[in-house]
């Protein structure tokens, strides 16, 4: 700049007419100059805040006992950001993950340090219904729009929701409303004890199973409460007469691997028929269990050997890239993520409109989802396909044949929600 | 030898003031987050200062000692919520609840001493953990009791982190001035007798049982007030405030911090948060890193942070 004036002071002193020349030449490309920095403010401006990256704040259990379960939960949603190149609504994505080591306070902080420290657009994750809850209130004070991919607590959209939590995954009962049916009219099943893990997820499975059971006309003879540090079944395999119809399993984790094995060894398996909730032979424990889980029939929303282009695709992509089956966990962040991206390309990337985001992603409905057509109803929960499925050896490897299916399941199953609703919620 | 210790004196005074002045002046300053942050660390510290009035001063260790955090803060809880009562009356309700269950398990436990006295309250604090978990038409079982409504509105301040943190920074300071008057009192000094020698404590005529028992209420007492802060901090209560690792961790202040100092235990407390937060952001081997602090600790500070370089009076 400095040269430059003196060039044109230099060319000034030489003749008035060249002068003249100059300063018209120079306040020419002055206002050229100026009129391309505006133009360039003005775009800036424009632009300037959809060019800043989209942030998502993630959190799941990365250390501790349930980090196999955080991991597949975020390999699915990076799976699923890959695909899709980090970018979404003409902007950047940036993902931010943090570990909630399944301790709800944990989890607090880390919502904390994601909302207040680093400022995140939209919130997705957790993993156990005790986080779920305590993250609820600071959720709906910030007024930040979180996805919740797994945590299938009931009340979060029945009696406790909150407009800023959508779910995307499932309520603990869903599935198991369409198995009672299923169970007394083509299974056969007359009479059952349920052996479950006695926590929330455990009372509001088989508080689901046992409520359309019942309505049908069967027998519960026993309810049978296993604590979650559960680590020898023989005190309550013990319990079980050896002339009910099936036994009805909620385990998950070790717990199931531990279960399947002594259901053999006390000889129940072959005599008695079991049938369960969907994580007792998810796909995260499935790979572990030997010919002693076969035949067990369960219902769950997803299954890694469902049949349909979609999840083909999406189980060998996920096979491929992390070398083992994918679990019901890991569908549920790839479905996550593809309804989060849905709804931030439905308002153009604009994340900072809060309430349109959270609007968006309770009304767009993604195709192509592996677990098949989802839609989340006026509760924010999903109404989707709950598939009975039954553990067969397929090439030398266990996985769940899906043998019935049945469409669109609400969490209200047939049920009026209002009427629904002023129940209570499914307890022990 | 009092050259040095004057010295070696001087550079904790001057720490501690500065950790103080910071405590007091910087929380304005600095984002919420960090405030958050902080205020963990001072609730936690009343806490890593009530277990240092035992395993400190009394010679007590206790593994279960988070159970009185939890049971008052599930005080708070259940008041708050499943009965609406007024700020004041869960404050009051939560402290006695916990104040009170001290002073019942305390006759259990002050029979016995060292790794008896550690199996006893680490078996007594998964007995809380078990009652919080499965008493479930009380304490929500797993999923715990939230919606705990904001105490800055409660107590008239304007709402925020700041305000909530200077509340906690109030509470704590006194906390620690009682604690230090109670550790420098004769009550104290005869703790710490029995921590040196229980018989001889004894043969001087001291009830040494009644003076273990009795630290052992004052320590659930201030566990208490620790954990009706928590409560209101994070607007729910669940079984993980109470469980063992709560307790290990708790266990782990003390000593990372240096016990029998009251400052040391805070010290710990604050590193432990911040180093657990920061280090996680950055990466998810986090744990590892908190196992090597822990481990160079034992090796190098093995009478902790706070005491490093001072010689411990046999």
């Amino acid at each position: 700049m400095e040269s430059r004036k003196a060039t044109v002071r230099l060319k000034a002193d030489t003749t008035h007419d060249r002068f003249a020349n100059v300063v018209s030449g120079f306040s020419r490309t002055t206002a050229i100059a100026i009129a391309l920095i505006c133009a360039a403010a003005i775009i800036s401006a424009q632009t300037g805040a959809p060019q800043t990256p989209i942030k998502i704040g993630f959190m799941v259990p990365l250390s501790g006992g349930n980090a196999q379960n955080g991991r597949d939960i975020l390999n699915g949603f990076l799976m699923y950001l890959d695909e899709i190149g980090y970018s979404a609504g003409g902007r950047k994505i940036e993902l931010i993950v943090e570990d909630d080591e399944a301790i709800p306070a944990v989890g607090l902080t880390k919502a904390r340090k994601l909302v207040e420290r680093d400022e995140v657009h939209v919130m997705a994750g957790a993993l156990l219904s005790s986080t779920g809850y305590a993250l609820a209130p600071y959720i709906t004070s910030m007024k930040i729009p979180m996805v919740y991919p797994v945590v299938s607590a009931d009340d979060l959209t029945q009696r406790r929701r909150s407009e800023w939590i959508v779910r995307t995954g499932w309520s603990g009962s869903q599935p198991n409303h369409a198995f009672g049916e299923y169970a007394y009219q083509k299974l056969g099943v007359k009479s059952v004890v349920t052996v479950a893990l006695d926590y929330a997820f455990g009372w509001e499975s088989v508080g689901g199973f046992e409520r359309t059971f019942l309505a049908q006309g069967g027998r519960i003879r026993q309810k049978i409460w296993v604590p979650i540090s559960v680590h020898d079944f023989a005190p309550y395999l013990a319990q079980i007469p050896r002339d009910v119809d099936a036994v009805y399993a909620l385990l998950l984790g070790r717990s199931a691997l531990q279960f399947m094995r002594q259901y053999q060894e006390f000889g129940l398996k072959g005599r008695v028929t079991l049938i369960g909730g969907g994580t007792t032979t998810d796909e995260h424990v499935l790979p572990f269990m030997g010919d002693e889980a076969l035949g067990t029939v369960t219902a769950l929303h997803y299954s890694a050997a469902l049949d349909t282009p979609a999840n083909k695709t999406f189980a060998e992509t996920y096979r491929t890239r992390y070398k083992k089956i994918p679990s019901y966990y890991s569908e549920s962040m790839y479905t996550g993520g593809k309804w989060l991206i849905a709804a931030i390309n439905a308002i153009d990337g604009r994340v900072e409109d809060r309430q349109a985001l959270v609007e968006a992603l309770r009304r767009v409905k993604p195709e192509g989802l592996p677990r098949g057509p989802v839609e989340l109803d006026q509760y924010g929960n999903p109404i989707e396909n709950v598939y009975i499925r039954r553990v067969e050896r397929v090439n030398g490897q266990l996985q769940n044949t899906v043998i019935d299916t049945f469409p669109g399941v609400s969490q209200f199953w047939t049920f009026d929600p209002a009427r629904y609703l002023s129940e209570p919620l499914y307890a022990r | 030898m009092a050259a040095r210790r004057t010295t070696v004196l001087d550079w904790r005074t001057l720490l501690a003031w500065l950790c103080a002045l910071f405590l007091l002046v910087a929380p304005p300053f600095l984002s919420a987050y960090w405030v958050g942050l902080l205020t963990q660390a001072v609730i936690l510290g009343i806490l890593a200062m009530s277990l240092d009035l035992l395993i400190g001063y009394t010679g007590l260790p206790s593994l279960g000692h988070a159970g009185f955090f939890g049971v008052a803060a599930y005080g708070v809880g259940v008041l708050s919520t499943t009965y609406h009562a007024g700020v004041w009356t869960s404050i009051a309700g939560g402290f006695l609840v916990g104040t009170l269950l001290a002073a019942l398990l305390g006759l259990i436990v002050s029979h016995v001493r060292d790794v008896y006295f550690l199996m006893i309250t680490m078996a007594l604090g998964m007995v809380l953990w078990g009652l919080s978990f499965r008493w479930i038409p009380v304490t929500g079982g797993d999923n715990g009791i939230s919606g705990i409504p904001r105490l800055e509105g409660l107590i008239g301040l304007p709402s925020g982190p700041v305000p909530f943190y200077y509340v906690a920074l109030l509470v704590f300071a006194a906390c620690m001035l009682l604690m230090m008057l109670l550790v420098r009192s004769p009550f104290g000094l005869t703790l710490q007798g029995i921590r040196e020698h229980e018989p001889r404590m004894r043969s001087l005529g001291f009830n040494t049982w009644l003076h273990g028992y009795l630290s052992y209420v004052c320590a659930g007492a201030f566990a208490s007030i620790a954990g009706i802060i928590w409560a209101y901090y994070n607007g729910f209560v669940s079984p993980t405030y109470l469980d063992l690792t709560a307790s290990s961790e708790l266990f782990l202040m003390v000593t990372l911090g240096g016990p029998a100092t009251l400052v040391g235990p805070v010290i710990g407390a604050g590193a432990i948060v911040i180093l657990k937060n920061v280090m996680s952001a950055y990466t998810a081997r986090w744990l590892l890193i908190l196992g090597i602090v822990y481990i160079v600790t034992i090796l190098w500070a093995p009478q902790g942070l706070w005491n490093l370089g001072k010689r411990r009076s046999a």
